[in-house]
């Protein structure tokens, strides 16, 4: 199979983060999230029926029928196997904070606050942390307040936690022993030495970093085609920028 | 027949929620009662505790920078991609709040304790957050049903009983049942709040409970307080199948309330400027 070379940056997005989505029976998608959950309806295209997906905000693409609280309780039943989540900061032990910088209460940037954060990171067992800017802002060395805890002790119940870290630079994996990330790949366009440039924390790397390999004729057909119809729904705007002819047509 | 005194106007359900009232409200997606809420900040209200089930948007940033706030519990105040909430920040900056962050299960959690009129629940997660440490009314205590040798933490959230619940639904019947289709938390909002009040799009002649198609999507009068009809009454917020977001407003609203100056000036044109009668049709 050959590697298109013709894609963009969101395409590259969905493609990395659909790969690190395989094997999941649901998964489930935030508010504001139309590369995840473009992922997720990729993963879900190519899985014969495997793959449930739940996008927030969506109607047709949505499991949900028992309000607001059924997405934390079907997380705490183990029936979600993959989440996102982001953060104004994330640090290099995985903590991540929604709820803005300086001190708290009296942030000088308060942020909406912490949502789901505080306890989806906990229950789902793939978190995968989603966060296109990828600046020394962002990722900081330590977050300046914790919505949700990157690790825990060995005695906290925590079925979940980070999987892996993809941003508009790089993919990371989680290592939960070492509490660390490891740069996994870098984006086509960018360089490792760059990705260091941007991020305020230590983590570990393989000698030669890879770079991340774009989508394959065939997966971007499906995301131009099926996928890309299937997210207008949720998210028009994203689906016509990114997409422009495929919606028109579909 | 005598006319069932449920029924009311939107000026008047506002004169109900006393100053000092816990007020449950819904997020903007599951049916915002914004008529009654320019209606809480005409009539002055002060010092409400603003339960949010679980996040909130324009309706917290108004009711904030009106002053109609003394302390807000919430897992979020977002205005989605209009941007950050301009006065919630502005008020967070300037300590003129009280703040009581929270996480979206706590919240779902502590409003399903007081349906179930128990005085508090636990809850998975949480641990190691921040939150936390800041909320004194949380307890963690080792899970009492654990049999290993290692202690299992677990949070215990007080239940949270409102003194009033305020939503905006699709439909009412002359009995005051309201239809909630599949919002599921406006159900529970209601069991567990002292008073509901509710604004409604339209009235119907038919009894919403003679049917399980509309019976299982209502709320039965018994747990409704008073309501009134408020069409478009969660402009400009979207409301369900009804009407998108009015996207135009939204803009202008973030605008002006960028200052507080700019923010009065909304309030005069938009919440003073509508005419009690109109709000109630």
């Amino acid at each position: 199979m050959t590697t298109s070379t013709d894609f963009g940056r969101e395409e590259l997005l969905i493609v990395t983060v659909a790969r690190l989505l395989e094997g999941c029976g649901h998964i489930a998608v935030g508010a504001s999230s139309p590369i995840p959950g473009s992922a997720a309806l990729l993963v879900r295209e190519r899985s014969a029926g495997a793959t449930k997906v739940s996008v927030l905000g969506s109607r047709k693409n949505n499991f949900f029928t028992n309000g607001g609280v059924e997405l934390f309780d079907c997380a705490a039943q183990g029936r979600i196997d993959a989440f996102f989540l982001g953060g104004g900061q994330i640090d290099g032990q995985g903590n991540i904070n929604l709820v803005g910088t300086g001190d708290y209460p009296t942030n000088q940037v308060r942020w909406p606050g912490c949502f789901g954060s505080s306890y989806l990171y906990f229950l789902v067992p793939r978190v995968i942390l989603f966060r296109e800017e990828h600046s020394r802002r962002v990722m900081v060395p330590k977050v300046d307040f914790v919505s949700a805890p990157g690790v825990s002790p060995a005695n906290h119940y925590r079925p979940g936690g980070p999987h892996a870290m993809v941003t508009n630079l790089a993919l990371f994996d989680f290592n939960k022993q070492k509490q660390r990330f490891r740069l996994v790949s870098v984006h086509p366009g960018h360089t490792a030495e760059e990705v260091a440039d941007n991020t305020g924390f230590d983590y570990d790397q393989p000698d030669e970093v890879p770079t991340t390999p774009g989508p394959d004729a065939e997966t971007l057909a499906l995301i131009r085609g099926p996928v890309a119809a299937e997210i207008a729904e949720t998210y028009p705007r994203f689906a016509e920028r990114v997409f422009p002819g495929a919606v028109a047509a579909a | 027949m005598t006319a069932n005194r449920m029924f009311t106007t939107v000026d008047e359900l506002a004169a109900r929620i006393p100053d000092g009232a816990t007020v449950a409200v819904p997020p903007d997606y599951s049916g915002t009662a914004m008529a009654l809420t320019r209606a809480l900040i005409r009539r002055g209200a002060r010092d409400l505790h603003l339960v949010a089930v679980p996040a909130s948007g324009l309706q917290a940033d108004m009711l904030v920078g009106a002053g109609c706030i003394g302390t807000l519990e919430v897992a979020a105040v977002t205005m989605g991609e209009f941007g950050l909430a301009p006065r919630f920040s502005a008020a967070v900056k300037a300590g003129t709040v009280k703040l009581k962050d929270a996480t979206c299960p706590a919240l779902h959690a502590a409003i399903q304790a007081a349906e179930k009129g128990v005085p508090f629940t636990p809850l998975r997660g949480i641990l190691g957050a921040d939150l936390i440490q800041h909320r004194d009314d949380w307890k963690v205590i080792d899970n009492p049903f654990n049999d290993s040798d290692e202690a299992d933490p677990i949070v215990l959230l007080p239940a949270i009983k409102p003194d009033v619940a305020i939503f905006h639904a699709t439909l009412a019947d002359r009995d005051g049942n309201v239809w909630i289709g599949q919002r599921r938390e406006l159900m529970t909002m209601a069991h567990a709040s002292r008073q509901t009040l509710v604004t409604v799009e339209a009235i119907t002649d038919d009894n919403l409970l003679a049917t399980d198609k509309t019976a299982a999507g209502t709320i039965p009068a018994l747990y409704v307080t008073a309501v009134a009809e408020a069409k478009q009454g969660a402009w400009p917020v979207g409301f369900l199948d009804e009407y998108p977001v009015d996207e135009a407003h939204m803009a202008e609203y973030m605008q002006m309330a960028r200052t507080e100056e700019g923010f009065a000036e909304y309030v005069a044109r938009y919440v003073r400027a509508e005419p009690a009668a109109a709000a109630a049709e």
